[in-house]
């Protein structure tokens, strides 16, 4: 037998820092406006390997907007959009004191990827599809969904539309178009694919948005939603957030290249790379996938570079791996900062303005918090019916099933 | 043998160490399981005393784990992985059933791979559909998989080692809700296993053989059968019914202890079998017709079995889906009518 080498020679990465160490990312060399526009109906998917390479920004770190991105919204939009992502992180802060105090059992914040879910649910037309993972709860609030019914979701309480069957956060929204939610993460990535293939085969104007995460992107689903999404041309929009962390894993071990938005060029997708803390070119981005999806030219796969600012959960402590302050050197900065900076440097905004809204979300979040909880919370009920746990397993009740309700109910 | 108090996490954890301390060609990996030390704690501080090219961080893919610790087995590696929940083994079925369990076989025992494939698994945390499913049946159907389900400290860590040793694959189950107490049943008390004699665990190297069931309590009139986090539920039940019982933790599921269970069926002939899982096709099914085969002649009354509903594992009403003491109480009981 050959000599031992104990000391190893897998090459097994690490976080660019730990603990205890300063973390220093290198400024982005990409500025806005570095990056054309090419036709998204006509251009061919080669035609975007700059884009897959690069970055694209609209707005730059002083709040101006600049470039063949810049989408040119209006400053209702720009407000409405501005509004969406402070609700939801005011939501979301609730939502954790919820959770502290026992009357969830747990939850997950979209801190600092606000802008993600938010501006390209308005980039879409009402028909599209959106098939989130759990981290893009903000679009439920561009299709309307009232909070009390989410925070009902949260606590799984009486009014829960899913009956207390899956943890927090894992909604459901069907009038939104907004697609049940799944632990198991990546499976939405290729069922998102299937779901694009319909709206084809029926003819119809609608194109599907799904996103997966840097570490999810691992998963065997991510492979095969770029090879189908190019083998059948479909209508999706191919979202990699790659937001550095995966819970404790960082990106590095999802990719041995550092980049994920090329993966695309080799399948045969267009690819972009978003800056995700910037509103307007996530908006613009998307509204240019929709565009080319709609028009029959398929799928764009966009990487959406931003960083996960708070625990990957409830139950998770960053503090054990990385860096307390990481967050704050990330260069894309804050995502509602930006869009506030933005706001401000038109004329449309004000420090004040931005200072009464918030606290009339804090009002309506509030409000919306105590309208749910009386319908039960996880500390002290009342829980959705028991017998709940049998139905809608199948359409109608097999004997076995109806046999071993009665057993409960009557036992 | 110097003995430590310890909780299921801890002794595991002494298990993974014993075995990177004296084996080299244990290898240990999965998700988060390398810096963090995993998301329940079990593999912290093994990197940073054994190294990170014993103890790391994969990508996010049970299915490339469980091929890359095939190859690595194959090659002559002892892989221990984590696959973080037991809900999401099932991207590695593939890998497990087709791949490793078969391999030895395939080959005319030219090649086998000695893989253990470590898994939380199983409810009463509020894990929902996807943090709280107890699958061992979708593994114990398939031929040339070992399947092992421990209970506590004790037995987590001497199962642990066999089944690394074991040069067959071996799917181990840990019940998430004893990682850091006992679980009778009751939602609200939380008890440590502090206090219990199962928390005595030898800091050394030790085994307890893969295919023998432990004897948690000795009785005359009825067998109940049990493993994980319901062996203590079944310790509950058994005082509430007043019904003088023997109490068998498997321990091994494949293979399970016929001596054994055959033996206190043949005493008490009587029997109740409960877990977590499913009813239809759960392992419940395989025993219940096991024992017909061997003790009809020594059945009193029907075997009854105490299981999970068939239907999704729940959130909030997880306590109305999950065997309880009184439902496991009054299947005993129902033993006793003639």
């Amino acid at each position: 037998m050959a000599p031992r080498d104990t000391d190893g020679k897998i090459h097994v990465p690490d976080a660019p820092f730990r603990p205890g160490e300063e973390a220093s990312f290198e400024n982005w060399p990409w500025k806005p406006g570095d990056l054309p526009m090419p036709d998204p109906k006509n251009c061919h998917f080669q035609d975007t390997v700059d884009l897959a390479n690069g970055l694209v920004r609209v707005l730059d770190d002083d709040g101006n907007a600049s470039g063949e991105w810049d989408p040119g919204l209006t400053s209702e939009q720009l407000l409405s959009g501005l509004e969406h992502m402070v609700r939801l992180r005011i939501f979301d802060d609730r939502m954790m004191k919820m959770q502290r105090t026992g009357l969830l059992s747990f939850y997950m914040r979209s801190l600092g990827e606000e802008a993600i879910a938010i501006a390209q649910t308005m980039a879409l037309e009402e028909q599209d599809w959106i098939f989130p993972s759990y981290r893009q709860p903000g679009a439920q609030f561009v299709r309307g969904r009232d909070m009390v019914s989410m925070i009902c979701h949260c606590i799984g309480n009486e009014e829960d539309n899913i009956k207390g069957r899956q943890m927090p956060v894992h909604y459901s929204y069907r009038e939104g178009r907004f697609i049940s939610i799944s632990s198991p993460v990546g499976t939405q990535f290729s069922q998102a694919v299937g779901v694009s293939l319909a709206s084809s085969y029926k003819g119809l104007d609608e194109v599907t948005i799904t996103w997966i995460g840097d570490g999810a992107s691992a998963e065997g689903d991510y492979h095969y939603a770029l090879n189908f999404a190019s083998v059948f041309n479909a209508p999706v929009i191919l979202n990699l957030v790659n937001n550095q962390w995966a819970i404790s894993t960082h990106a590095n071990f999802a990719t041995g290249t550092g980049s994920f938005a090329s993966r695309g060029i080799p399948f045969g997708l267009a690819s972009i790379r978003v800056d995700g803390n910037d509103f307007l070119a996530l908006y613009s981005v998307t509204k240019w996938a929709r565009e080319r999806a709609a028009a029959g030219s398929g799928a764009t796969h966009i990487e959406v570079l931003t960083y996960r600012t708070g625990a990957h959960s409830s139950s998770d402590d960053p503090s054990r791996y990385r860096p307390k302050n990481e967050h704050t050197k990330w260069p894309g900065g804050d995502p509602v900062d930006r869009l506030k900076e933005h706001l401000i440097k038109l004329g449309e905004w004000s420090l004040d303005q931005h200072k009464e809204l918030e606290e009339r979300i804090d009002g309506e979040v509030i409000d919306a918090y105590k309208e749910a909880v009386k319908f039960g919370d996880l500390a002290n009920g009342p829980y959705p019916s028991a017998d709940t746990i049998f139905t809608e397993v199948y359409e109608e009740m097999p004997w076995h099933l109806r046999e071993q309700h009665d057993e409960m109910m009557g036992g | 043998m110097k003995m430590a108090n310890m909780n299921m996490i801890q002794s595991l954890n002494s298990a993974l160490d014993n075995m990177l301390d004296g084996d080299p060609d244990v290898i240990i990996f999965g998700e988060d399981v390398g810096y963090f030390g995993g998301v329940f704690r079990t593999t912290d501080g093994l990197q940073e005393k054994h190294g990170n090219h014993r103890v790391f961080d994969t990508p996010l893919s049970e299915g490339g784990i469980a091929a890359t610790a095939f190859g690595m087995g194959l090659n002559g590696l002892r892989p221990v992985v984590e696959i973080q929940f037991a809900d999401y083994i099932f991207p590695a079925y593939d890998q497990i059933v087709n791949e490793m369990a078969k391999v030895r076989h395939r080959s005319g025992g030219e090649f086998w791979s000695p893989v253990t494939l470590r898994t939380p698994a199983g409810g009463g945390i509020r894990g929902g559909h996807h943090h709280s499913q107890s699958p061992e049946s979708q593994f114990t159907h398939t031929p040339g998989l070992k399947i092992v389900y421990c209970s506590t400290p004790y037995n987590a860590k001497g199962l642990l080692i066999s089944a690394i040793e074991s040069n067959d694959p071996v799917v181990f189950f840990e019940p998430k809700r004893c990682y850091r107490g006992p679980f009778y049943g009751d939602p609200h008390s939380v008890p440590t296993w502090a206090e219990h004699p199962e928390a005595e665990v030898p800091e050394s190297h030790y085994r307890i053989p893969l295919g023998e069931a432990r004897l948690v309590q000795q009785g005359s009139d009825c067998t109940v059968i049990s493993w994980g986090a319901m062996v203590h539920v079944c310790e509950q039940a058994i005082s509430d019914s007043g019904v003088s019982c023997d109490l068998i933790d498997l321990q091994t599921l494949i293979p399970w202890d016929k001596e054994v269970v055959v033996d206190s069926i043949e005493k008490t002939g009587r029997c109740v079998i409960v877990h977590e899982a499913p009813k239809t096709s759960g392992f419940g099914a395989e025993m219940a017709a096991s024992i017909q085969e061997r003790c009809f002649y020594h059945l009193e009354t029907p075997i009854e079995r105490v299981t999970g509903w068939d239907t999704p594992f729940p959130h909030t009403t997880e306590w109305d889906y999950m065997p309880g003491p009184s439902r496991i109480a009054a299947a005993i009981v129902k033993t006793q009518e003639d």
